[in-house]
């Protein structure tokens, strides 16, 4: 059980309610590489958005490619290349930046994206349920943590309010509540 | 008012469980204070000076008798025997320890309350008029509304990150007792020529650094739409908002960058995707919710008492009261009675538990059990019998909570400023007591008549000072504190945002020039003229040049310890956080 606290953030995610091995990479742009320039790596890979549209002509024969954004960037600018994507990432600079909730639901409502929708960055336990909610169903959890201990962050609510992907009716069409006095 | 159901208990209580997971791993380290800190917020918890502080929601400003025992309680057993409340209709504890802070949490649970969302860059709690229900001039009754934002809002997933705080006001009458138009989102219901309800929308409204005044972006939007309008709005708002600046990351710093129009179009864009879906919200939704607010039962009674008729003939006390604190009624031979919690001497909106206690008995002796809580920071009763007025007129009188100054100069508005708040630049609580001593004649206040004065102790406006008719805001220079008096704000149908005079004053300064606006407005107002419409006829000059054209001495019996900072270091046996030394 070692293992898990070792390059956990490479080879171990969370996906589908289980912690399970992953094998793609998140690939970033380093300080001097352009998205038109730089050499993506074989394999298994998830891109920054910039280098899919700078280097679509030369990804696009992968048969498997991962696409990610970042919080600044929108979900509109995949219309029509989901399907190509056998993972979709948001990158999360920091937990307190919530634009990528808003960036899941427009992939998952708007665009109809249905693959994996990973988050990546700052993730951390205590946000991963309103993530769930959202659309996220895989989550790369932040390295220093336990991804045993974040598991637990998806079952904090039996009940929610409103809408959202995991539940597309609000309480009050899904559930017979109480009334007046 | 609204019960909770099995499914709200279940969120609220697995609420409560999280954060008591969330404390216990702050406390074993595993949490570090960044990562606690916004989970602590969006409980309700911040670090004050001497303390944590919690917030404690009340939802548009309604208590039962039983929450308000509770609160009482937990100033006794977790506070130092008193509570405050603020400007947004909660109450908060100034005095509190971490590891009480789940126990105090369950306690609320109990009677249908807690602090979710009272901070944090999220939805915070909705705000309403104090008379919802009972106002004579209302065209549709708020509240279920509110109720229903009120869970939409709740653990909104999408939204509990935003770039910054985010508040919403809703009324329903023609007079808008909410301040609606300094609200990031402020809701109006009103009826189209076809009497169907919807609510004018405005946006981008707010205090702080840059105070602006609301704009309206949808003139009526069908209330079925409500929700996915508003959410539109915050999600335009979580998606173009700016992060990079906390000051510049409100939602008005976004509409007056792009404009209304551009933000209204990115608005309605995104709304065509959720119009009409699912979370439109159904006429048995409505009418559920509505049914946890339907009128008391109302006695049938002649429209005026012969015994108050008489009091008021003979009693001046009684009729200062009566025509301060004492509101119409839609129902005949009823009053809505506002419990003063501006007692000269007394920090404005503070309560001991004692007061709470008896307050929670008034409303049960006198007006069905319930109480509200108003933006000014006083306790309201709505529903009490006329008959019942003297009776309750004595009994308030005995708690310290009739003082007969509801619209007048000494009921201020006023943040916790410098003693506890760890932003402030000034004290206000000290300065509000101050001023409050020095008018504290009400035979002078009810001739000087309806006047606002709202003091802050930093820009961040707590105090809604940019909106007092005097407004004062504690800056600070060289490390002292000084204080910047501004007139002709004004909240509700006329807001308008205050002009400051000129340089700022001393601590011992500003009661005098207090004194010497009130001067210029008693010389050139006519008849019945109010101070807010003297200043907006004649201008800021007159008051201006009069409260510079001689010298300001500080008044030497403001510099007791009296008047002192609340020292730091007040006992307080636990250290702030952190809790692994």
């Amino acid at each position: 059980m070692t293992r898990r606290y070792i390059h956990r953030y490479f080879d171990m995610i969370i996906k589908n309610k289980t912690i399970t091995d992953d094998d793609w990479i998140v690939f970033r742009l380093g300080e001097n590489d352009t998205p038109e320039g730089v050499v993506v790596p074989l394999g298994k890979v998830i891109v920054p958005l910039k280098v899919w549209q700078a280097q679509r002509d030369v990804l696009q024969v992968r048969t498997e490619l991962g696409v990610w954004l970042a919080s600044d960037e929108r979900a509109e600018d995949l219309t029509g290349d989901l399907a190509r994507f056998s993972v979709v990432a948001v990158d999360f600079p920091k937990f307190a930046d919530g634009r990528g909730y808003s960036i899941a639901h427009h992939l998952r409502a708007r665009l109809g994206y249905t693959g994996e929708l990973r988050a990546i960055g700052d993730v951390l336990r205590d946000q991963m349920f309103y993530m769930q909610r959202v659309g996220f169903d895989a989550f790369a959890t932040r390295a220093d943590k336990d991804i045993h201990v974040a598991l637990n962050g998806l079952s904090d609510f039996s009940f929610t309010y409103q809408a959202s992907s995991d539940e597309k009716l609000p309480m009050f069409r899904r559930i017979q509540r109480g009334g007046g006095l | 008012m609204y019960r909770y159901d099995q499914f709200d208990h279940q969120i609220t209580a697995q609420r409560v469980a999280q954060f008591r997971d969330q404390v216990r791993r702050r406390l074993s380290g595993e949490l570090t204070e960044d990562e606690f800190r916004i989970l602590r917020l969006q409980n309700g918890l911040y670090m004050q000076i001497h303390a944590y502080m919690l917030r404690v929601a009340v939802p548009y400003g309604l208590l039962s008798a039983a929450q308000m025992r509770m609160l009482a309680s937990i100033a006794r057993k977790h506070d130092r025997g008193y509570g405050h409340f603020s400007t947004r209709q909660n109450t908060q504890f100034n005095w509190i320890k971490l590891q009480d802070v789940p126990d105090i949490l369950t306690d609320l649970a109990s009677v249908e309350m807690h602090a979710n969302q009272t901070s944090g860059n999220c939805i915070r709690n909705i705000t309403s008029d104090e008379f919802a229900g009972v106002a004579r001039d209302e065209i549709v009754d708020p509240r279920p509304y509110a109720e229903i934002l009120r869970q939409w809002s709740t653990f909104h997933p999408e939204f509990a990150y935003l770039p910054r705080k985010f508040k919403i006001a809703i009324t329903g009458a023609t007079e808008d007792r909410a301040a609606i138009a300094v609200h990031d989102v402020g809701l109006a219901a009103v009826k189209n020529a076809q009497g169907e309800i919807g609510f004018r929308v405005l946006v981008g409204g707010g205090l702080g650094r840059t105070p602006i005044i609301g704009t309206e972006i949808c003139d009526f939007v069908p209330w079925q739409h409500v929700i996915t309008y508003l959410e539109s709005i915050v999600r335009v708002y979580n998606e173009y908002g700016r992060r990079d600046n906390i000051y510049k990351a409100r939602i008005k710093i976004l509409v007056k960058a792009i404009g209304i129009e551009e933000f209204k179009r990115r608005v309605e864009a995104d709304w065509q995707f959720t119009k009409d879906g699912p979370c439109t919200i159904t006429v048995e939704e409505l009418n559920r919710v509505a049914a946890f607010f339907t009128a008391p039962d109302y006695e049938q009674l002649p429209e005026n008492d012969a015994a108050v008729a008489a009091q008021l003939r003979e009693n001046k006390a009684f009729s200062n009261w009566m025509q301060r604190n004492v509101k119409p009624h839609k129902v005949p031979g009823y009053a809505a009675v506002v419990l003063s919690l501006k007692k000269t001497g007394i920090a404005p909106g503070d309560a001991t538990a004692e007061q709470m206690d008896a307050a929670a008995e008034l409303a049960e002796r006198f007006s069905f059990g319930e109480l509200r809580v108003t933006h000014m920071q006083n306790l309201v009763l709505a529903d009490v019998r006329q008959s019942d007025l003297i009776a309750l007129w004595q009994a308030a009188r005995e708690l310290g909570m009739a003082t007969p100054n509801i619209g007048l100069l000494t009921d201020i508005i006023c943040c916790p400023g410098g003693d506890f708040c760890s932003l402030a630049n000034a004290r206000s609580i000290p300065l509000a007591k101050a001023i409050a001593e020095r008018f504290d004649n009400l035979d002078f206040q009810h001739d000087i008549g309806e006047i606002e004065l709202n003091m802050s102790g930093c820009m961040n406006a707590c105090g809604h000072h940019h909106v007092g008719n005097i407004g004062i805001l504690g800056v600070e220079k060289d490390g002292e504190e000084w204080y910047q008096v501004s007139i002709g704000g004004a909240q509700g149908n006329t807001s308008s945002l205050g002009k400051v005079i000129g340089r700022s004053f001393t601590f011992a300064q500003t009661p005098e020039v207090i004194a010497r606006l009130l001067q210029v407005y008693v010389r050139e107002r006519f008849d019945d003229e109010r101070f807010i419409e003297t200043v907006r006829r004649i201008g800021h000059s007159p008051f201006k040049e009069y409260v510079y054209a001689a010298p300001l001495n500080d008044d030497e019996a403001l510099s007791g310890a009296e008047y002192a900072l609340l020292a730091a270091g007040t006992p307080y046996d636990t250290p702030l956080y952190s809790p692994v030394l």
